[in-house]
């Protein structure tokens, strides 16, 4: 038992002493976290919007301050006419013009009947999709509200939207979950599938080896201290996301940390597995990136929806396991369901985790190839 | 001397793929001896010694060491062995301090209770014990990895070439702490590829090729030397050894340090050679016997071989 201490002490120590894997470990985190977060973001926040109001009565209005209250948008310039909205979205400032046509209210209430224009900048085309959507988004809504109150049964414009889960629309969401599984890869397979390779490039595997040392002391001990320190990191990038973005975790607290936990071991032992495989450093960061990162980030359903994948990377990415953890801290996080919903990719993890182990131990080499 | 054997070799072969590593190895080595393998790179040294402390497996042929099979007994001999590898198998960024508890702890033992052993070498590089490793001058880096191989307090000691990439002062002082260890009764297992470090072994054997050419005492090993050895000496080196090489009654012509080591056919030579040497050009020539070393000794063994 001293001598599995000893071992993961010095573990710890090659970890705090080398800048390089501190970076990976407790900065890439943080800054993925937050370059999702905020630069990547899908979110519209504060979006300034321009307003042509060829009527100006109370209708247009009502309706533009509520664009406006929103919080997606900020009210720009109003406009006076036509001529002016090219150079206004020209000025890269104004992400939409918004234009009421003329005798709105006579026309909403007498015709039943009224249009807006919205005009946005097709250069930025996820902007103008998501600027467009959530100004009809805000309009149904308004529509609802004249509706209630029965001043008018006719509706405006009625745009078929309907967001489950993420009712405010919040980006942050989708890709939480995603972070977590990338990075847990990043850092439990590719980081001990490099100290332990590494040890062979310096040849201190081979004093370890003709060391009372057993096979099993010297992969747990690499185990050890990548799992602390990641299991630290989930807490980190959770803590993060309840108080930069305002997420909580929707379901249980204890049954996300414990699927996390079993998601490390997973790929703790996958990195294990790369190492018992590998000969040099270079060989397992290639096995690491491309055999791992390259399809978590792709096929895990991560960016992509697996559903509108061809039909064989659908096949391929059901051998992979982020995408099952992927599953599963959405349905915890997001969802907030409970084990029941998500024992099955529990329980594929599991099988994951325990094949990589025994192959790892038995692969494992007691003396030198 | 009835001391027993600690390691015991037995038409040992080992091949990589077709390359054939080690050939029909057998020798044996007593306890409390320091036995030295000599023989240039590639000779199959490594191997050898990787076998022994059970790194690898033999392809036949019998090895044990300790009294214990290195392929069965392994897991028991591995307690009982202090290695050091080629590289210095130490930690870089951790200190001279950490590196030394980690193999003492791993080992199933303390610093105190065998510092006596490790004292006098350790004690030339205690004053740096907060230095990382890596930050250690190869010669500390060599003192820091025996101290390591040496702290469990090893029936053997397996060290492969440790003088490696050493100064030349450092090398001295190693060979002086190994001497010292005799009295702890460490059988002591080195190999080098420098010829005049098989004068500080007990025993040596020349090794060439994956084959033991010789094993014997360093001093007896350059009697097998039985031509007698000339040192010739010239301004022109490069067109002494050539023009000497030309002549036909040369037996084996080497450089040798300043001077060229020459064997004759009938182990003399006459006026015929001056003149000879005067029509290639190679004038102010200067003959006379020498005393053979092991490395005469053992190009005479490459030759034959």
């Amino acid at each position: 038992m001293k001598r599995f201490l000893v071992f993961v002490k010095k573990e710890f120590l090659h970890i705090f002493r080398d800048v390089r894997t501190m970076i990976i470990l407790f900065l890439i985190p943080g800054a993925l976290i937050l370059l999702f977060g905020f630069v990547v973001s899908n979110d519209l926040k504060n979006a300034t919007v321009s307003f042509l109001d060829l009527s100006n009565d109370e209708m247009t209005q009502k309706l533009s301050d509520k664009i406006c209250s929103s919080g997606f948008f900020q009210r720009g310039e109003n406009l006076s006419s036509y001529q002016e909205i090219d150079p206004a979205l020209r000025g890269n400032k104004i992400k939409a013009v918004i234009i009421f046509e003329k005798d709105f209210s006579r026309k909403l209430i007498g015709e039943g009947k009224a249009t807006v224009n919205i005009i946005t900048d097709g250069s930025e085309p996820n902007m103008a999709t998501m600027a467009t959507n959530y100004i009809s988004a805000i309009i149904a809504d308004f529509n609802s509200d004249l509706a209630g109150k029965g001043a008018t049964a006719t509706l405006l414009v009625q745009p078929e939207v309907r967001m489950f889960y993420n009712p405010s629309l919040k980006g942050q969401h989708m890709f939480v979950p995603g972070v977590i599984t990338l990075i847990m890869i990043l850092i439990c397979a590719l980081m001990t599938s490099i100290t332990i390779t590494r040890e062979k490039e310096f040849g201190t595997m081979e004093a370890l080896l003709v060391s009372p040392l057993k096979p099993v002391q010297i992969i747990l001990g690499k185990i050890v201290p990548y799992f602390i320190l990641s299991f630290v990191d989930v807490i980190i990038i959770l803590l993060l996301s309840r108080y930069v973005f305002d997420l909580p975790v929707k379901g249980s607290i204890i049954l996300l940390l414990a699927e996390s936990m079993l998601y490390i071991l997973m790929s703790l032992s996958l990195g294990i597995l790369v190492s018992t495989v590998s000969k040099t450093m270079q060989q397992a960061i290639f096995i690491s990136l491309v055999g791992m990162m390259l399809p978590t980030i792709l096929l895990s359903g991560f960016i992509y929806p697996i559903e509108n994948m061809p039909k064989i990377y659908g096949w391929i990415s059901a051998i992979l396991p982020p995408r099952y953890f992927i599953i599963i801290i959405k349905n915890v996080m997001i969802k907030g369901t409970g084990f029941l919903y998500v024992w099955k990719e529990t329980l594929i993890l599991l099988i994951f985790t325990i094949a990589a182990i025994g192959i790892s131990m038995r692969k494992f080499n007691i003396r030198l190839q | 001397m009835t001391a027993k054997n600690i390691i015991s070799v037995r038409d040992l072969n080992k091949s990589y793929g077709p390359v054939k590593a080690l050939e029909a190895i057998s020798f044996d080595v007593r306890e409390g001896e320091i036995f030295g393998f000599i023989g240039p790179d590639g000779a199959g040294k490594t191997t050898l010694f990787r076998i022994i402390t059970t790194l690898l497996l033999p392809d036949h042929g019998t090895v044990t060491a300790l009294g214990l099979d290195c392929v069965k007994d392994f897991r028991e001999l591995r307690n009982n062995i202090g290695y050091m590898p080629g590289r210095f198998s130490l930690y870089m960024d951790l200190t001279v301090e950490e590196n030394l508890n980690f193999y003492a702890t791993v080992f199933g033992t303390t610093v105190k209770e065998n510092y006596d052993l490790i004292a006098d070498i350790y004690s030339h590089i205690e004053p740096f014990k907060n230095r990382p490793a890596g930050k250690l001058s190869g010669g500390m880096k060599q003192k820091l990895a025996l101290s390591c191989a040496l702290i469990h307090k090893p029936a053997l000691l397996v060290l492969d070439e440790p003088t490696t990439g050493v100064d030349a002062v450092s090398r001295a002082e190693f060979w002086e702490m190994l001497k010292k260890l005799k009295k702890y009764n460490i059988t002591i297992l080195v190999s080098t590829p420098y010829m005049d470090e098989a004068m500080q072994c007990d025993r040596v054997a020349l090794i060439q090729g994956g084959r033991i050419m010789s094993v014997d005492q360093p001093e007896r090993l350059s009697e097998g030397f039985t031509r007698k050895l000339f040192s010739v000496v010239a301004s022109e080196k490069y067109k002494l050894i050539t023009a000497l090489r030309e002549y036909p009654l040369t037996h084996s012509a080497y450089p040798f340090g300043e001077s060229l080591h020459v064997t004759f056919r009938d182990d003399r030579y006459d006026d015929s050679l001056l003149d000879f040497l005067e029509s290639k050009g190679v004038s102010g020539v200067t003959i006379e016997e020498t005393l053979p070393g092991i490395e005469d000794r053992f190009l005479e063994l490459m030759q034959k071989s």
